[in-house]
């Protein structure tokens, strides 16, 4: 009869147990803490929600000393400044990924274009906005002078141009990617019709790669509405609704980042934890829109 | 296809030559537009690190890196206090960031397919793109309020929160190049499960892991918006973690914003110090990469 072998367990049982506990604890706390930031943005911006309900977001005046807290000049600033920082970048941010996903997949050149764009994702914020201040300031009031605008120099243009920069390196990478995708029997079956690259790339690239170009495009956006530091130094941050795209205005981060830490009042700094709520709930849902394509686009 | 660029029936010899010609003039064109883009996207990057660079080199010297700044008016002065500052904020961050981001990130690797890595993968996803504003009033509401001052440590949460996406995803995605076989052998030789993964798992993927939170300490390094209102920035050096410290990219939006020529020229030092880190941490992420290469 073979006698019955006991191991000692030396704890490792409990240790085994404790380890499975851990994994499991910590991913439970990942959820957490973003349910936890909904909630905290959420109760602290109660008293204004109450006070002010949607009026904050046809309100044109923000005027804390008189505690009147109207949003929309922020909204429409938001807006204008991303979806103009948008507008800039696409054409190039397309061709920088036509360029890598198409032309020049492999080799040096591709490599030396590869890092140029990554390290434009590494610069900070902070930097482009202080290289804006010196450098793109006086060159947008040459122009402003030149359309005999008044030269302020900083405003929704300035902090387009920098954003514009600031979001290419992140469309270029996922469009890069979705382009590279596309399958080579596509664009054979071109090539042996004939087709010259120009035609592969209009006719069978973008039409099959729309969605993801789409979806790198949603993502970008989302970059831009949140962005703050550099469009804080650019933007000239004033209260009132900006009139055209030269004339200085303010965005919700902007004004957040300027006015928070001298918040006094209980609705004053509600209103602008409201402001962080908005800009969480917005960025989350272009967030999950635009990876939800991608992840249907790379299946 | 438009009209004209198909070939017609009748069409005579020379017509189909002119619109072959005409086709392969666009598709010329096309190309010389594409690659006209990418070298006009790459010098903004060309022009940042060039003016940064003649501006900032003239700043930097050995009293610079070891002067605290001097008064509106005094000429020097040096940012030594940021020095410090952002490198002990970013040094406690590490250390909540980075065993908790990897340990999540191993869960998703193992548990791939479980309900709660479905939303915890959700959440970290949301947590990236979260703008870091946000961050800085979400600490401010759990640490600063309550606790009744801005602190340097509330820094390092922001700036932690910041970091944990990154090293979650690095780690998952690392992890999941590794073959089955390689934890099947190691718990067939009856290595427990824990040290299975701590002890051959976790260091064959370390390569990949550390290059991930060395890309996420170089991004972070740079951001100013979470520490506004959490470290909020001192102009004396100070070591204690639980005071208000100053930082790099704080220097630099505060000296940036001010009038002053002396100041200005501080921040462009603090910047190309700045960038001068960015850079390393960018080359030894590509060495670690090269030199630990995770492949099978």
């Amino acid at each position: 009869m073979i006698p019955a072998i006991t191991f000692k367990n030396n704890g490792i049982n409990f240790k085994e147990k404790a380890f499975k506990k851990t994994l499991t604890l910590l991913a439970i706390l990942a959820v957490v803490i973003l349910i936890a930031i909904f909630f905290t943005l959420l109760i602290n911006s109660f008293p204004s929600l109450k006070a002010l309900g949607a009026g904050f977001f046809y309100d044109k005046t923000w005027d804390p000393v008189a505690d009147e807290y109207g949003a929309l000049p922020f909204l429409v600033g938001t807006l204008l400044t991303s979806f103009l920082a948008l507008i800039i970048s696409t054409p190039f941010s397309i061709a920088v990924a036509i360029f890598l996903g198409e032309y020049y997949k492999k080799g040096i050149v591709a490599e030396t274009f590869k890092n140029v764009i990554d390290l434009l994702a590494g610069i900070p914020s902070v930097i482009y906005g202080f290289w804006g201040l010196f450098v793109l300031v006086p060159v947008v009031r040459v122009i402003e002078l030149k359309l005999n605008l008044p030269p302020y120099g900083v405003g929704i243009f300035t902090s387009s141009i920098i954003l514009a920069i600031m979001i290419l390196p992140f469309s270029v990478s996922l469009s890069r990617q979705v382009i590279s995708m596309v399958p080579d029997n596509l664009k054979e079956a071109a090539y042996s019709l004939g087709a010259t690259r120009f035609e592969v790339i209009t006719k069978i690239i973008i039409p099959y790669t729309k969605s993801g170009l789409f979806a790198g495009l949603l993502l970008a956006l989302g970059r831009a509405l949140g962005e703050t530091m550099a469009v804080t130094m650019l933007i000239g941050n004033t209260h009132s609704i900006p009139t055209g795209i030269f004339s200085p205005g303010n965005t919700m981060a902007s004004v957040i980042a300027n006015e928070f830490s001298e918040a006094t009042g209980k609705i004053y700094t509600s209103a602008l934890i409201e402001m962080a709520l908005f800009l969480f709930v917005v960025a989350t849902v272009i967030n999950v829109i635009g990876k939800q394509i991608i992840k249907r686009f790379t299946i | 296809m438009r009209n004209n660029d198909l070939i017609n029936a009748e069409d005579s010899r020379s017509d189909i030559e002119r619109q072959i010609a005409h086709r392969n003039k666009k598709n010329k064109r096309f190309k010389g537009v594409v690659i006209g883009a990418t070298i006009i996207s790459t010098l903004p990057l060309l022009f940042i690190l060039f003016y940064i660079f003649r501006q900032g080199i003239s700043a930097i010297n050995w009293h610079f890196l070891t002067n605290l700044p001097k008064p509106v008016g005094e000429a020097g002065g040096g940012v030594a206090n940021a020095l410090v500052g952002s490198i002990l904020i970013l040094l406690v961050s590490c250390i909540i960031a980075i065993p908790i981001g990897i340990v999540i990130g191993i869960y998703l690797s193992e548990e791939s397919k479980s309900k709660l890595a479905y939303y915890c993968r959700l959440a970290v996803d949301v947590l990236q793109g979260i703008p870091s504003i946000v961050i800085g009033i979400i600490i401010y509401e759990w640490i600063v309020r309550p606790v009744g001052g801005f602190s340097a440590f509330s820094g390092s949460l922001a700036l932690a929160l910041m970091m944990l996406p990154s090293i979650v995803k690095s780690t998952e995605e690392t992890l999941k190049l590794l073959p089955e076989s390689l934890k099947e052998a190691s718990l067939a030789l009856g290595v427990p499960y824990y040290k299975t993964m701590m002890k051959i798992i976790v260091p064959t993927g370390l390569g990949g892991i550390l290059t991930g939170v060395i890309l996420s300490i170089a991004r972070v390094i740079g951001e100013t918006a979470p520490l506004l209102f959490t470290a909020f920035g001192s102009p004396f050096m100070t070591t204690d973690i639980f005071k208000p410290m100053s930082s790099l990219p704080l220097i630099i939006f505060n000296y940036a914003t001010s009038p002053y020529e002396d100041w200005h020229q501080l921040a462009w030092g603090a910047s190309m110090l700045l960038i001068l880190m960015i850079l390393i941490l960018n080359i030894i992420s590509k060495i670690v990469q090269r030199k630990w290469k995770v492949q099978f």
